[in-house]
């Protein structure tokens, strides 16, 4: 056996997703320079926009999104979608912000004070919970996941406004009296001079790519997302997987929840409104496809960054908010149009090599350069 | 039918389009060497060829979808280039692909008329239009209203449909790719006295079929390619089954026999009184009652003309679909209400009928299809092992011996037959004791077929894997089966040992005996 993997040396990177593969490299490259250019032009325009501090303030507020996308990205990977997930940031923010103020246990007869890692495993679990409506909505009883998440999108929304009669929480501190301080850690402390809010991101990040590249559940995401009957007959769990999926991007939307309140000390039910479009923008501008199957943890966190480096330099050089809006769109279809370019010249040299060569299938090419460049000018128009 | 086409008329038989050394090449690659190839006046000439022999790269050249590299077309004595289809069908040349181009949400009378509709003064003269789509669908004896949605149709209607659509623009000239491959027997001869009469109103014909004897009773002339150039031409008259096979594949070819010389073990997969509920029609079964007993090292073919419920019944055995009634056992242990990753962890795999809507995952690659069934195998603690993955991708590579350029290749890069051989090496991975297989030979060409045979023959005899398989084709279930189930409108018909003959299964099948 020893021999034969001998031979196959030069086929692993390819395989397995590691290593160098100029393949997959190019199709990211769209979002890395992208990222460059707009970090090169913002430099230029302002002096403020290159250095250390910088980058890590623009990182933080990318974490948001960042956290967004990746539920998303595990969504989009099974062929479905998530629009509820800003609506679930709001939500967890608030539900936090509820736990922060005590809750009162009237049968007892006093008000309880969980400490802050409770409240923040209770929100998590919230969000895993709005996920699990989402996922069995979808999986079992086959709402199109564009409809089931959309009906969540106003539920979600519909809850947080009633838990707070439309006011916002501005009490997170907690007291040490009470053993709930700690809140405002997440949002401004810390480690090794990152931002926590970063580190968070990274480690969702770093589990993400190690679940989909090195875990069975990876691969049944892979699978249920380009052929679901054939990854059913397989023996993979696909109604099991579908549910998994939207329960991870519901506690990845309440930790981006929790992150948010944190960074403003305040939760308020509006919070991530139109988020979910932005979520979904950097996942495409990663190279993800929208019919399924293709997309991944490198290319979807290089999206969120082109999204948030860019947003943050418009306001550094003192844009104003309204042609911000317009430039974001506009590089958000830029982006994915060069992507089909892209691609279709690929596809047009394509049958002048021989026929069997590894290639990427050009009917999927095409699916996905159309879907992808719908999206985005949607998402583009309103974020 | 030979009288009718050997009858003395003089326009009869003369070539009215003929292809003069046409080449084609793409890079490196010449799916056509300098081909001759002509079409006679009124009558039906068949190209046959393995998958990647150069058919359909030849049809497209004829019907105007691609440009020959080099050589020339000459219809009635002029030479012609076609840039376009429609260029083609103004010539009266029009192509009827395998995957039919029908809108299925539209009725019959929009579908013949689509992209040419008659406007008259008040916008679409649809009277006018269903009036002339009436009278086609008269002359071609299938009277359809052509107010009947194309959903509704059966299969066979819908091509019916297709033709009337070519014949609505003034065929001369009507290419058929693989028209019967989803028809069944009935539908089969509709279809044939469709084309006799076509040819009697002076149609000429081009026809593609991997059904080699259903095309042989049909055509009055056969060509054979090879590899893109061509290899034989004679009229019907002058030759048999055989010299097309052998022309085909270059020497004697057959798909074996049952294997012998071991002793069957014991009854590993039972199935008493299965039954599967219609899920369109409520109270009606598409499989009733079926009980069935395969033994270790045996191979069963189940055979059955469309509809006769062989695919639901693998199904259901395999897990997906509903089991109204009825007990599946495997080794003696009632697996019914298992889910079918279960029963693939016990030793029960399906290969489906349709392999790329069941049982490739295109996005993926040849490695990542064959390892998906198996993933638990290579799987340590939470995380997959790279090493033993690629271990495992390997095996099954030379195991069922899949042309590729490696693991990593794209499964679309592959032709149809190695498809199928992932679909089944992904299974086999698994191990299992039991292997369901419905149609394996579907769409795959002659060698390619022989191949998977004999891995089955292979795994039965060597491994005592219990094999039950389900064909259309009788010549499939005289090969390698101990046994042939007929099935015939979801019940048992018949039972044969392997000495049967095609007469008998086939008249057990209810299907009509084609002389």
């Amino acid at each position: 056996m020893s021999d034969v993997s001998q031979d196959n040396d030069n086929e692993r990177g390819t395989l397995f997703g590691g290593g160098v593969d100029i393949k997959r490299a190019l199709l990211e490259g769209r979002a890395f320079f992208a990222l460059i250019a707009i970090i090169i032009i913002f430099s230029i325009l302002s002096p403020v926009y290159f250095s250390v501090d910088n980058f890590l303030t623009m990182s933080s507020h990318v974490a948001i999104f960042g956290l967004l996308s990746l539920g998303m990205l595990l969504v989009i990977l099974t062929g479905g979608i998530d629009l509820s997930v800003g609506s679930t940031l709001g939500l967890a923010g608030v539900f936090a912000g509820f736990l922060m103020q005590g809750v009162p246990l009237e049968m007892f007869g006093f008000v309880v004070y969980p400490p802050v890692w409770v409240v923040v495993i209770l929100t998590c679990a919230m969000g895993a919970f709005v996920g699990a409506i989402n996922g069995v909505l979808v999986a079992y009883f086959k709402v199109p996941a564009f409809v089931a998440t959309l009906g969540m999108l106003y539920v979600a929304r519909g809850v947080a406004l009633l838990m707070t009669d439309g006011l916002t929480y501005n009490n997170l501190e907690g007291s040490e009296a009470l053993g709930n301080t700690g809140f405002a850690w997440l949002g401004f402390n810390e480690l090794l001079g990152i931002p926590i809010s970063v580190l968070v991101m990274v480690a969702v990040a770093i589990m993400a790519m190690l679940a989909l590249s090195r875990t069975p559940f990876g691969r049944w995401v892979y699978s249920t997302g380009g052929n679901a009957r054939a990854a059913e007959l397989s023996g993979v769990p696909v109604n099991r997987v579908k549910v998994s999926v939207y329960v991870l991007s519901g506690i990845c939307a309440a930790i981006a929840g929790l992150v948010l309140s944190s960074q403003l000390t305040s939760a308020g039910p509006t919070a991530g409104t139109t988020y979910e479009l932005t979520a979904i923008a950097g996942v495409v501008i990663g190279g993800a496809a929208l019919a399924g199957g293709r997309g991944s943890v490198r290319g979807t966190l290089l999206g969120a960054f082109v999204i948030g480096f860019l947003s943050d330099g418009l306001v550094i050089i003192g844009v104003s908010a309204y042609w911000q809006t317009v430039f974001t769109g506009a590089v958000i279809i830029l982006a994915v149009m060069l992507n089909s370019i892209q691609y279709s010249s690929r596809k047009a040299s394509k049958p002048a090599s021989d026929g069997t060569t590894t290639s990427p299938q050009p009917e999927g090419a095409t699916e996905r350069s159309t879907a992808t460049g719908s999206t985005t000018g949607k998402a583009g128009a309103q974020s | 039918m030979n009288e009718q086409a050997v009858s003395q008329d003089a326009a009869l038989g003369r070539v009215i389009l003929s292809a003069h050394n046409i080449a084609k090449s793409f890079g490196n690659v010449h799916a056509l060497k300098n081909v001759n190839f002509d079409v006679h006046y009124g009558q039906v000439t068949t190209l046959f060829g393995e998958n990647g022999a150069g058919k359909s790269t030849l049809m497209k050249i004829l019907s105007g979808v691609m440009q020959p590299s080099s050589g020339d077309i000459i219809l009635e004595g002029e030479p012609v280039h076609f840039s376009s289809t429609t260029e083609a069908q103004r010539q009266g040349i029009s192509i009827i692909h395998q995957e039919l181009s029908l809108a299925p949400n539209l009725n019959v009378r929009d579908n013949v008329f689509m992209g040419r509709e008659i406007v008259g003064k008040g916008g679409v003269d649809y009277a006018e239009e269903a009036r002339q789509t009436r009278q086609l669908m008269e002359e071609l004896d299938e009277p359809i209203d052509p107010l009947t949605p194309v959903e509704d149709l059966r299969l066979g209607q819908q091509q019916i449909v297709e033709i009337a659509r070519a014949l609505s623009v003034d065929s001369r000239i009507l290419i058929m790719d693989e028209p019967t491959s989803a028809l069944s027997a009935s539908e089969v001869e509709v279809l044939f006295r469709v084309i006799r009469d076509l040819k009697s109103r002076g149609v000429s014909l081009v026809y593609i079929s991997h059904h080699l004897e259903e095309a042989l009773t049909v055509t009055d002339h056969a060509v054979v390619l090879r590899d893109g150039a061509m290899t034989a031409y004679a009229r019907r008259e002058d030759i048999d089954l055989e010299w097309i096979v052998r022309n085909m594949v270059g020497d004697n070819f057959d798909l074996g026999s049952p294997p012998d010389g071991y002793a069957m073990g014991e009854a590993v997969l039972s199935l008493e009184g299965i039954t599967v509920p219609d899920a369109s029609v409520p109270g009606r079964a598409v499989v009733d009652d079926v009980s069935l007993s395969v033994r270790a090292g045996e191979i069963v073919c189940i055979y059955g003309l469309m509809g006769a419920g062989r695919t639901e019944l693998l199904e259901s055995v395999a897990g997906r679909g509903e089991i109204s009634a009825g007990r599946v056992l495997l080794h003696g242990e009632d697996i019914t209400r298992l889910s079918i990753a279960e029963r693939i962890e016990n030793g029960l795999v399906l290969v489906p009928e349709d392999r790329q809507r069941d049982g490739l995952v295109q996005t993926m690659s040849v490695g990542e299809n064959l390892s998906l069934a198996s993933i638990g195998a290579f799987t340590k603690g939470l995380l997959t092992s790279r090493g033993r993955e690629r271990q495992v991708v390997q095996a099954s590579i030379s195991n069922v011996h899949i042309k590729t350029d490696g693991a990593a290749a794209s499964i679309g890069s592959l032709s149809g037959g190695n498809q199928q051989k992932v679909v089944i090496g992904k299974m086999m991975a698994t191990h299992p004791r039991v292997v369901l297989l419905d149609e394996p030979s579907r769409g795959i060409d002659i060698g390619a077929k022989a191949e998977v045979f004999k891995l089955l023959s292979e795994g039965a005899a060597q491994q005592g894997l219990a094999v039950v398989f389900s064909t259309s084709e009788v010549g499939e279930c005289l090969s390698i089966a101990h046994r042939i189930v007929v099935m015939s409108r979801g019940r048992v018909a018949a039972e044969f040992g392997a000495d049967a003959t095609k007469e008998e299964i086939m008249a057990a099948s209810g299907e009509a005996v084609v002389a």
